[in-house]
């Protein structure tokens, strides 16, 4: 073969990337060096110096010490350990490799995940003398966190062990147990002696029990291109280019999926809709787009999209949510503060973020799961998660570019955790708390006015009026209705309902059932405010959710709550519907409409039961009910 | 339908990436310019990034007054030819008292001339991201570095504070005075720099072909005569030889190697069977133990 052959063949291969962990006693450093040395990486000088440095701090006796060729940094190699992530480049004639090297270390969690983050596939070291060890168990765990799909468990030192089978078969056997609660879908098992060479280039003849392939036939072999993720389209626009006035290109990273001329898209978060017009880049206009290429995408009409935004198909979206739940691996060395706003940073996306829960903590050890309010470096949480605006997202399992994310410090600007999206949650998982619980401790001034005095004066009793019941089923008629019975009558009272608390006090909460509760959450105070201070309110909000209703209930005080539900069917509903919501929603234009994509949850035991009509007899019952509570008149 | 890529283009596809992310993140950003093939590619990956529209940001090239003649004149035709926004800064009062590597010896003149007048450069201009083409595979401090690499207000680079950097998400986050040191091309090694040039046509520096040239050979390094600056003495010695540089910066600090390689096909074949790593031509790694770590953290690149 000529040099041109060469180059022709060499540009054509393609890129692996992986991750090793093990310890420094596992031999690493010396698996990687034999991997760079005999694939003629390793060039004579660097060989030189590295024999020079083996003499004078060398941990190797009288070998070459491979790791310090490996461990960059002056401060780690005089202590003889690797304590970040390093880099390293070879290639054979089928593949091009980079080994993002890290740690063993328990104190070093944030280096492994680090590396794994980007790599197809990892290899485990494992000592043969020693087995399956705790660490052993940790890697592999954070391996899985981190969604790599290969994972070759390398049995090492198998030369001290007299090449047995026996030996390799039960670390081997007892690696399974652990590994099948993990999600692993392509493991392999080789024995192999790192320092003698055994299994490491070739198949070694001290061991022709083993039938698989060597270490590096493996690594050239493993078939990696399926892993990313060609069925989910989603471009998240990284800059928008505008070079002269007719052209206006929106440049990203297909982070999966397939883009095409020609497709219909819709831009998150307006989901508006185009086609894609062209796909431009420097060496000519593509036909189609896809990970993890770069391009620069034309829209055929002008829509506004700004980065941040993304382009998917509209029969696939992903989940556009304030609220989800994530593995969170901390990693700086001051521990979680829940008051604090981070910021995040989601594909080209970034907003605040705050964690509202730790659900439970993962011991790496023993994958035990506890739970606990506190996270400090190197530990791994399952959290919820409230961002201030919506991002676009799917689970890290489906989609590791739209499935992971960082915290950022607003202080020190530290990058303090990583954080790996979990598969779609029922919205019975949803954070429907909104009650404190036992927890509360009201703080509240002495008033020198007393609550008999207040009632006296107006004549009432501070009670909340909660009308619930589907879009259009007449909540907001029967509300006006019986605040102006109510006024005419003498009573003072204050009205709220969805438009008025959303235009002011929740105008950042969407619809989703976890910013429902929580605008409702700030309506139960405001109605306990008013409430304690003689005033009669009446509130008219769709609050579809059972659970919920009781939480407000428990906040404004179930003595002076009174649930009153508008009985409708969707049918009356829809004929009511001023604004169309229910064609819309059915359209899939807007998501969470209840009675149509969520459940609407009749009341299990309603102060008042109403069916919705137009008639003036029901808000009579709302004020026969009244009286007879003698909440007004008293 | 065909979804592989090679590892070309992906390492392509990966460098446009960070070269957009930087620039739609920070408020104003400059691209390091060293006149070398690294910063030639470089400069490839950043046209591609943004065509058809033109490159937002500014290079800016630290000159030291003592790069090859030939280095200042491709600068100069490239730059114009291909348009760039080019600033070029040099210590001005570091030249003005005669600071040379002949005179002062490679440590003060790097420091000075190169180190000083990068930080001063950047000073000047505040700028918050500074892009350099250096990779990993060229020196071990440099394995450990991230692709967003943070400084201090003295632009000093910490290995022990070094940020996370996980999938391709990369924190943009700094405050007044702080900056970031962007690597595009990080997970490129040497070949795939020659591979790239060869595809994409790249015009570089005649300097990295073979040619008979004069030399002089100082303690084992092939030293070019590139003008009257080197003391006579030396120059004297002077021999014509078949030689080529595999890295270029000042030539009293860059040694040449003796080669017959005249096309980029000679090059890497060359390259592949006789094998020194490239940075051994450059005198100054050789100072002190550890020395790039040791000059990055002063703000070196």
């Amino acid at each position: 073969m000529n040099i041109k052959e060469f180059l022709d063949q060499d540009q054509k291969k393609d890129l692996l990337r992986l991750l090793t962990a093990g310890s420094v006693d596992d031999g690493k450093s010396t698996l990687i060096g034999r991997l760079l040395f005999d694939s003629k990486k390793l060039y004579d000088d660097q060989l030189a110096t590295l024999k020079r440095d083996s003499e004078r701090v060398g941990h190797a006796g009288k070998d070459i010490d491979y790791a310090l060729l490996l461990d960059g940094l002056k401060a780690e190699r005089e202590q003889g350990i690797t304590i970040d992530v390093a880099y390293r480049y070879f290639s054979t004639k089928k593949r091009k490799f980079i080994i993002a090297d890290t740690p063993g270390h328990e104190q070093y969690t944030r280096n492994m995940v680090t590396g794994a983050s980007t790599a197809n596939l990892a290899i485990i070291l494992i000592d043969a003398r020693k087995g399956v060890i705790t660490q052993t168990k940790r890697h592999t765990f954070l391996v899985s966190l981190l969604g790599i799909k290969h994972v070759i468990l390398a049995v090492n030192k198998m030369d001290l062990m007299d090449y047995s089978k026996d030996v390799f078969d039960n670390i081997c056997n007892d690696f399974k147990e652990f590994v099948t609660r993990l999600d692993i879908p392509d493991l392999h098992y080789i024995p192999l002696s790192a320092l003698k060479g055994d299994n490491i280039i070739e198949k070694s003849d001290n061991m022709t029990w083993y039938s698989g392939k060597s270490i590096l036939e493996l690594l050239e072999s493993i078939h990696i291109s399926s892993d990313r993720n060609f069925v989910d389209m989603r471009y998240p626009v990284q800059y928008v280019l505008r070079p002269t006035l007719d052209f206006r290109g929106f440049s990203a990273r297909v982070a999966s999926g397939v883009i095409r001329k020609g497709d219909t898209v819709m831009v998150l978060p307006s989901r508006k809709t185009s086609k894609v017009e062209k796909i431009v880049t420097y060496d000519g206009e593509l036909d189609y787009a896809f990970p993890p290429q770069a391009v620069t995408v034309t829209l055929e009409d002008e829509i506004d999209i700004s980065r941040g935004d993304m382009l998917v198909h509209t029969n696939n979206i992903p989940r556009v949510e304030r609220h989800f739940e994530a593995m969170l691996v901390w990693m700086d060395e001051t521990a979680l503060d829940k008051n604090v706003q981070f910021y995040i940073k989601h594909t080209t996306n970034s907003t605040k973020a705050s964690i509202d829960l730790i659900r439970y903590k993962v011991d790496v050890n023993t994958l035990r799961k506890d739970e606990t309010e506190e996270l400090g470096l190197n530990e791994i949480a399952r959290v919820l998660i409230s961002t201030n605006k919506a991002l676009y997202f799917d689970p890290y399992k489906k989609n590791r570019n739209t499935g992971s994310f960082i915290l950022i410090d607003p202080v020190s600007h530290n990058t303090v955790a990583v954080g790996m999206i979990i598969d779609r949650m029922s919205i019975k998982d949803m954070p429907l708390k909104i009650t404190k619980g036992d927890e509360e401790k009201i703080i509240k001034g002495q008033s020198l006015i007393s609550s008999e005095e207040r009632q006296n004066k107006l004549n009432q009793k501070g009670a909340t009026i909660w009308i619930t019941g589907l879009h259009g089923s007449g909540k907001n008629n029967l509300a006006y209705s019986l605040e102006k019975s109510l006024f005419d009558m003498g009573a003072t009272l204050v009205l709220l309902d969805g438009k008025s608390v959303r235009s002011g006090l929740s105008r950042e909460l969407d619809f989703s059932p976890a910013d429902r509760a929580e605008h409702l959450r700030r309506v139960a105070h405001i109605c306990r405010i008013l409430n304690d201070q003689g005033i009669i309110t009446i509130c008219s909000f769709i609050s579809p959710d059972e659970n919920i209703r009781n939480q407000v209930a428990d906040i404004v005080g179930r003595d002076n709550f009174i649930l009153t539900y508008l009985d409708a069917d969707i049918e009356y509903c829809r004929s009511n519907d001023k604004y169309g919501l229910y064609k819309k929603a059915e359209n899939g234009e807007i998501v969470f409409m209840p009675g149509v994509d969520i459940e609407y949850e009749i009341p299990e035991s309603a102060d008042i039961t109403l069916r919705a009509n137009e008639k003036p007899e029901i808000v009579e019952k709302v004020l026969e009910h009244i009286a007879r509570k003698k909440i007004f008149p008293l | 339908m065909n979804y592989n890529l090679t590892n070309l283009r992906e390492l392509e596809a990966e460098a446009i990436h960070i070269i957009r992310e930087v620039a739609a993140e920070f408020e104003n950003p400059v691209m390091l310019y060293s006149i070398g093939k690294d910063s030639s590619v470089m400069l490839r990956l950043a046209e591609k990034a943004f065509y058809p529209g033109k490159v937002p940001f500014p290079l800016m090239h630290i000159d030291s007054k003592w790069k090859f003649k030939e280095m200042i004149e491709f600068r100069d035709r490239y730059v114009e030819e291909n348009n760039w926004k080019l600033i070029v800064h040099y210590n001005k009062k570091g030249f003005e008292s005669g600071i040379g590597p002949f005179t002062h010896g490679s440590k003060v003149h790097t420091d000075i001339m190169k180190t000083q007048a990068l930080l001063a450069g950047l000073d000047k201009y505040g700028f918050d991201a500074a892009f350099g083409g250096a990779r990993r595979d060229e020196e071990k401090s440099r394995a450990k570095e991230r692709i967003f690499s943070f400084r201090d207000s003295r632009h000093q680079w910490d290995p022990k504070i070094q940020r996370p950097e996980l999938w391709d998400t990369y924190n943009a986050k700094v405050h007044k005075g702080e900056s970031i040191r962007v690597f595009p091309i990080s997970n490129w090694t040497e070949l795939d720099i020659w591979q790239y040039i060869r595809l994409e046509n790249i015009p570089i520096v005649p300097l990295y072909f073979a040619k008979e040239r004069a030399i002089v050979d100082i303690n084992g390094s092939l030293i070019l005569v590139d003008d009257d600056r080197m003391p006579k003495d030396l120059r004297d010695k002077a021999e014509m030889k078949m030689v080529r540089f595999r890295t270029l910066g000042c030539y009293p600090l860059t040694g040449a190697i003796e080669s017959n390689a005249d096309t980029i096909e000679k090059i890497v074949e060359e390259m592949m069977t006789v094998t020194v790593s490239e940075r051994t031509t450059r005198v100054i790694d050789f100072d002190q133990e550890a020395s790039m770590e040791q000059k990055k953290r002063e703000g070196y690149f």
